[in-house]
């Protein structure tokens, strides 16, 4: 079984129509990467899969969105739930205006986790994870605010896995860090691939190339060619995939 | 030729900056004047230290204030504390749950643009005639803070649905994207960041209700009574009022318009130090989480 599993997904923004009749499967502790021009329909892809989607007015989504083999677009589904199941970090670094310690104890907070001593190992453990805790462990209680951009993304990682999702959704996560940063956190996703089941979106082709098994490529609302990470760079099937990639448009 | 363009638009432009500076300068001046000239003539008053904790003597040209500081302080915590009871959740509504275009949301709307212009008697009138008699609180500190409190609720109202409206949408979602449900987000993510611009508004608000007289005119305020109150539904005397009656319905104004003086002079530092409080505790809460 699929970790996840987009069976014909159609999204329509009021009349536009974003994400035509997609299918895609990814492959439990595997790294995929979706890239494509500006407005091609792959941040809306990725966010079916924690049903951030359905905050947008007038939007309307068909088909099925397979969760371990559960479509978590049926009713009965809280998305609430969904969301503490996928993780998601934003292209911006999003640190609350917390100490570092509660940013990462948040989504036990919110869950009513009141055992004081799992809440400290939990934040420790995702600190580590996250490759932050060397730097931060003295100053548990400063402001998040007072990170760097690299740092805190690295936080909001560390924030999305206390609470041991099984995905992890990542929209640019690096798009807005300086290039240390970037392979900081680009080191990160290939050591939690080991545990997790990543989606990344990406402009970047080379970091799409680092870092993934197997990488999407969209094209206003349609996936053209979604394969191995490797043939899609060497060997794409289509022009457009081959177009894009070398840097002929997009 | 091209150099004289050049100086003459150099020239142009520093005497614009020139008048701009002079009328700044002009503006803050008359401010500071108006300051100065209160705190001179008061200060010799407000120095006698009996002025704060005697209640007024001598048809009104001696003694202290006792009374009308205690009513004003009460007035304008009790007032506060009302309005912000129900403007901070009901601009929270406004800003997170109320839909775009409901009906709601649009009467709220023209509500709170226009009670904001209304009069002050106006709403003087309104608290006689619904807490006073109708409600029969009477003339009291309830009547007088529930006036007083409708009168700074579009203000409260305003600048907390600003406030919340101003969280960047990236901490929402950040929050939602964690698995939060929407009141979660409002009240560990939302609240906590808006909370300083919520204090700016309820530091307008203090400003304003301490020194209004016409709300409470009919409502609670007493022309002369010598002692504290002691229950929310005895009157007081407050310090704006209290500054009208010493100027215009005092037995001899002219030797009370010291003791006139003294009360502006408090009436003043009494806002101002509430607002260094609300001030302090909003820097020190922005400077905890480094919040711009």
């Amino acid at each position: 079984m699929f970790k996840l599993e987009a069976i014909d997904v159609n999204v329509y923004y009021g009349d536009k129509h974003a994400i035509k009749n997609v299918s895609m499967a990814i492959p439990r502790n595997s790294v995929v990467a979706l890239i494509g021009p500006s407005g091609c329909g792959k941040s809306t892809f990725l966010r079916l899969f924690n049903r951030m989607n359905d905050l947008i007015e007038g939007i309307r989504i068909e088909g099925k969105v397979l969760l371990d083999g559960i479509d978590i677009y049926s009713k009965d589904i809280d998305p609430v739930e969904v969301r503490k199941r996928v993780g998601m970090v934003f292209q911006k670094p999003t640190p609350f205006p917390k100490s570092i310690f509660e940013n990462v104890a948040y989504g036990l907070r919110i869950n009513n986790v009141k055992n004081e001593r799992y809440i400290k190992e939990q934040v420790e453990k995702a600190l580590h994870q996250a490759a932050l805790w060397e730097e931060v462990h003295k100053d548990l209680k400063k402001s998040a605010l007072a990170l760097s951009g690299g740092q805190q993304q690295r936080l909001c990682i560390a924030r999305a896995l206390a609470v041991e999702p099984s995905v992890l959704l990542m929209d640019e996560p690096t798009s807005a860090l300086d290039p240390i940063s970037t392979a900081k956190i680009e080191q990160l996703i290939g050591q939690l691939k080991n545990n997790y089941t990543i989606v990344i979106v990406t402009h970047n082709m080379h970091q799409a190339g680092r870092v993934s098994d197997k990488t999407g490529f969209f094209n206003m609302g349609v996936l053209v060619e979604y394969e191995n990470t490797k043939k899609i760079f060497t060997h794409p099937s289509h022009r457009e995939t081959e177009n894009y990639i070398t840097g002929r448009f997009g | 030729m091209h150099n004289d363009t050049l100086q003459r638009n150099y020239l142009y432009q520093r005497i614009v900056f020139l008048i701009l500076k002079v009328v700044t300068i002009f503006v803050v001046g008359v401010l500071f004047f108006v300051l100065f000239y209160i705190f001179s003539k008061g200060i010799g008053t407000v120095l006698r230290g009996s002025f704060w904790i005697e209640i007024p003597k001598d048809g009104l040209s001696g003694g202290g204030i006792l009374p009308a500081i205690v009513g004003t302080t009460l007035l304008t915590l009790l007032s506060i504390l009302l309005s912000s009871a129900v403007g901070i959740p009901a601009g929270i509504f406004m800003a997170e749950y109320a839909p775009k275009k409901s009906i709601l949301k649009v009467l709220v709307d023209i509500m709170t643009n226009n009670l904001a212009g209304i009069p002050s008697i106006v709403f003087g009138l309104f608290g006689m005639s619904l807490f006073v008699i109708q409600l029969n609180f009477g003339d009291s500190i309830l009547a007088g803070s529930l006036t007083l409190a409708i009168m700074v609720l579009p203000v409260i109202i305003r600048t907390t649905e600003q406030a919340v409206k101003a969280v960047p949408d990236e901490l929402r979602l950040a929050s939602i994207g964690m698995g939060a449900t929407k009141f979660q987000t409002i009240w560990r993510i939302i609240l906590p960041v808006s909370f300083p611009r919520i204090i700016t508004g309820i530091i307008l608000s203090i400003g304003r209700v301490a020194g209004e007289t016409a709300p409470i005119l009919f409502t609670v305020a007493a022309l002369y009574l010598p002692q504290l109150p002691r229950s929310i539904f005895d009157q007081v005397m407050a310090l704006p009022y209290h500054l009208y009656v010493l100027c215009v319905s005092s037995p001899d104004p002219q030797k009370s318009l010291p003791q006139a003086f003294g009360t502006a002079l408090v009436l003043l530092l009494m806002v101002l130090v509430l607002n260094l409080i609300a001030t302090y505790i909003r820097n020190q809460y922005k400077r905890k989480y480094k919040l711009k």
